[in-house]
């Protein structure tokens, strides 16, 4: 199903964010708290988290927490620059990495904290380094696929290095449509930074647009699936201290994406969802993952209320792609006569 | 013990139809009356047909003569041609009787089905957004109460989903209504009338209890199919 990516169609959805009564005649009036009848505060909404800060902290900025106002413009036009600057037009080679601000939606703002980075500790804005273990894991597996694909039937992938495209299993989990993002934690990716939240008693559901992934948070104080059960997004739990939502995941299967490609199943993460004036739902996370990471990491990102709706990603019902990938490979390892 | 106030109360509050749940028949089998049937070989019982009654109002799907072919031919290939084999998002009403549960949210101005198979999920529209932006797997869901039913309408499907095992089928004119009434508690009546004018020669119904999962730790956990169908989908791509 083809699907453009401009940022979200700005149809007059019903239900606009957080909820809030019609504006009255006088202006500045005061925000509030919106409240579900058990009390809880209201997180429903249509929500994005699109941002140019960038997920860590340049290098060159060393321990520097915040921009300047010179400065935030300065690297707003930088990376919008950077962003856009692929703009072939009659070109009709390979499109594979053609990415330009057509695509891109990340916005065109920092952060309002203007922060140099998502990650706020360590405090050096960087993620703190694998552990031997992992790192050497990660290694060989690189290594494997560097071997690999000194033989036929490797393609270059979507993060632009050379991968076996013989077999789904041996794919991204992007190619094969499983998992465009982390979805827990909740990082910003490409495009379609969006997210649906509807709220019940004792249950608040998250819906990732990319790919239709629904998160099921109890708040009702029913413990997490046995550890022997591992899924791909964890086991989620809620409770509530506060006006604060404190999620915490379980349960990983071990199999991650993007910035938590190193985590492995010992991942723990704990989120805070807090409502502030006037009507972000501020967003702190931390990831704790002991035999991946030396040590816990925390990141901060808001999610702002958008005026707009999800779509539908059918990303596996429409991967054409796959099948020309794979039909790719194999033909030419057939004709290098391989298996 | 969950403790939701279910049923509507006498001050006129919606009915809470929030929590998990699933149907107990053999619908997505076969909508119409049937037979236990043998699967395919390899699997010998463990995938055969389940007998059942038919859940359609009045027994039989009222195709249009020519639309019974592509039923018989979709019924012939169904181990391979069932987009519920490729692990495709169901549609509507499929998605109610897969076998597998699913988890209403109800929320102010939004509900949220949330269905464990295949990460499938829509969202119903409680205030009416206006028409369908584009067609999709599940649908362009808008509902509205009357008295204590839940009434959900239900456009622009693509088409390309089945309505059951057994090769039922519908085109991109698929419309279906549905209704779901809390019986009780635990019991959610469900029916699903179906308007289709290039398949059917008139609007039919579907009907039947959904039950509320109790046991405890039930939730719904992850079904992600894909990977159990990669095999099956593209072994044979470019060989």
């Amino acid at each position: 199903m083809l699907r453009t990516a401009i940022t979200t169609v700005l149809i007059c959805a019903a239900g606009s964010a957080a909820a809030q009564p019609a504006a009255p005649a006088k202006p500045a009036a005061k925000w509030t708290m919106p409240r579900l009848a058990d009390g809880h505060p209201d997180f429903q909404g249509v929500w994005t988290n699109k941002t140019i800060t960038p997920f860590d902290r340049p290098k060159e900025l060393g321990n520097k927490e915040f921009f300047t106002a010179d400065e935030a413009k300065a690297f707003v036009k930088k990376t919008l620059e950077r962003n856009n600057r692929d703009n072939r037009t009659d070109d009709v080679s390979d499109v594979i990495g053609a990415y330009n601000a057509f695509w891109w939606d990340s916005g065109s703002a920092l952060l309002p904290n203007m922060r140099t980075s998502i990650v706020v500790e360590p405090r050096n804005g960087q993620v703190p380094p694998l552990t031997a273990a992992r790192a050497a894991a990660m290694a060989a597996q690189a290594q494997a696929v560097k071997v690999r694909c000194e033989k036929p039937g490797c393609a270059v992938s979507n993060f632009g290095t050379p991968a076996p495209s013989d077999e789904p299993q041996a794919l991204d989990l992007m190619t094969r449509c499983i998992s465009f993002g982390t979805v827990v934690p909740m990082l910003p990716t490409a495009y379609n930074n969006n997210y649906q939240i509807v709220q019940t008693e004792g249950m608040v559901a998250i819906d990732t647009e990319m790919v239709h992934q629904v998160r099921r948070i109890p708040t009702d104080g029913k413990p997490h699936l046995p550890a022997t059960v591992r899924q791909w997004y964890g086991d989620p739990r809620g409770h509530w201290e506060g006006d604060t939502l404190v999620v915490e995941s379980t349960n990983f299967s071990g199999q991650h994406f993007g910035r938590m490609t190193a985590a492995d199943e010992n991942l723990k993460v704990t989120e805070r969802f807090t409502l502030v004036p006037p009507g972000i739902l501020t967003y702190r996370f931390t990831v704790d993952d002991p035999t991946a990471w030396t040590a816990p990491w925390t990141g901060e990102i808001p999610l702002v209320p958008i005026d707009g709706m999800l779509y539908e990603y059918a990303c596996h019902e429409g991967n054409r792609g796959m099948e020309n990938i794979l039909s790719g490979a194999r033909k030419e390892m057939q004709k290098a006569g391989a298996k | 013990m969950v403790s939701l106030p279910a049923l509507a109360q006498s001050s006129g509050k919606k009915p809470n139809l929030s929590g998990m749940w699933q149907a107990l028949n053999s619908a997505n089998w076969e909508l119409e009356a049937h037979a236990a049937e043998a699967g395919p070989t390899a699997l010998g019982a463990l995938a055969a047909v389940a007998p059942g009654p038919s859940v359609v109002v009045g027994g039989e799907i009222p195709y249009l003569p020519a639309a019974l072919a592509k039923r018989k031919t979709n019924r012939e290939q169904r181990w391979t041609a069932d987009p519920e084999a490729k692990c495709f998002m169901p549609g509507v009403p499929r998605a109610t009787y897969l076998p597998y549960p699913f988890q209403i949210v109800q929320g102010t101005d939004k509900t949220m089905i949330s269905y464990e198979f295949a990460d499938t999920v829509r969202l119903v529209h409680m205030k009416d957004p206006g028409p369908a932006p584009a067609d999709s797997w599940m649908g362009w869901s808008v509902g509205h109460w009357e008295g204590d039913t839940l009434v959900v309408d239900v456009t622009a499907q693509n088409g390309d989903t089945w309505l059951d095992r057994s090769g039922n089928y519908h085109s991109d004119a698929l419309h279906v209504v549905e209704r779901y009434t809390l019986r009780s508690p635990d019991v959610l009546m469900y029916e699903a009338t179906i308007e289709d004018p290039k398949v059917f020669s008139k609007a039919w119904t579907v009907r039947m209890p959904l039950y509320r999962r109790l046991d405890d730790g039930a939730q719904l956990m992850e079904f992600k199919c894909i990977p159990f169908t990669e095999h099956f989908l593209y072994d044979k791509v470019g060989r």
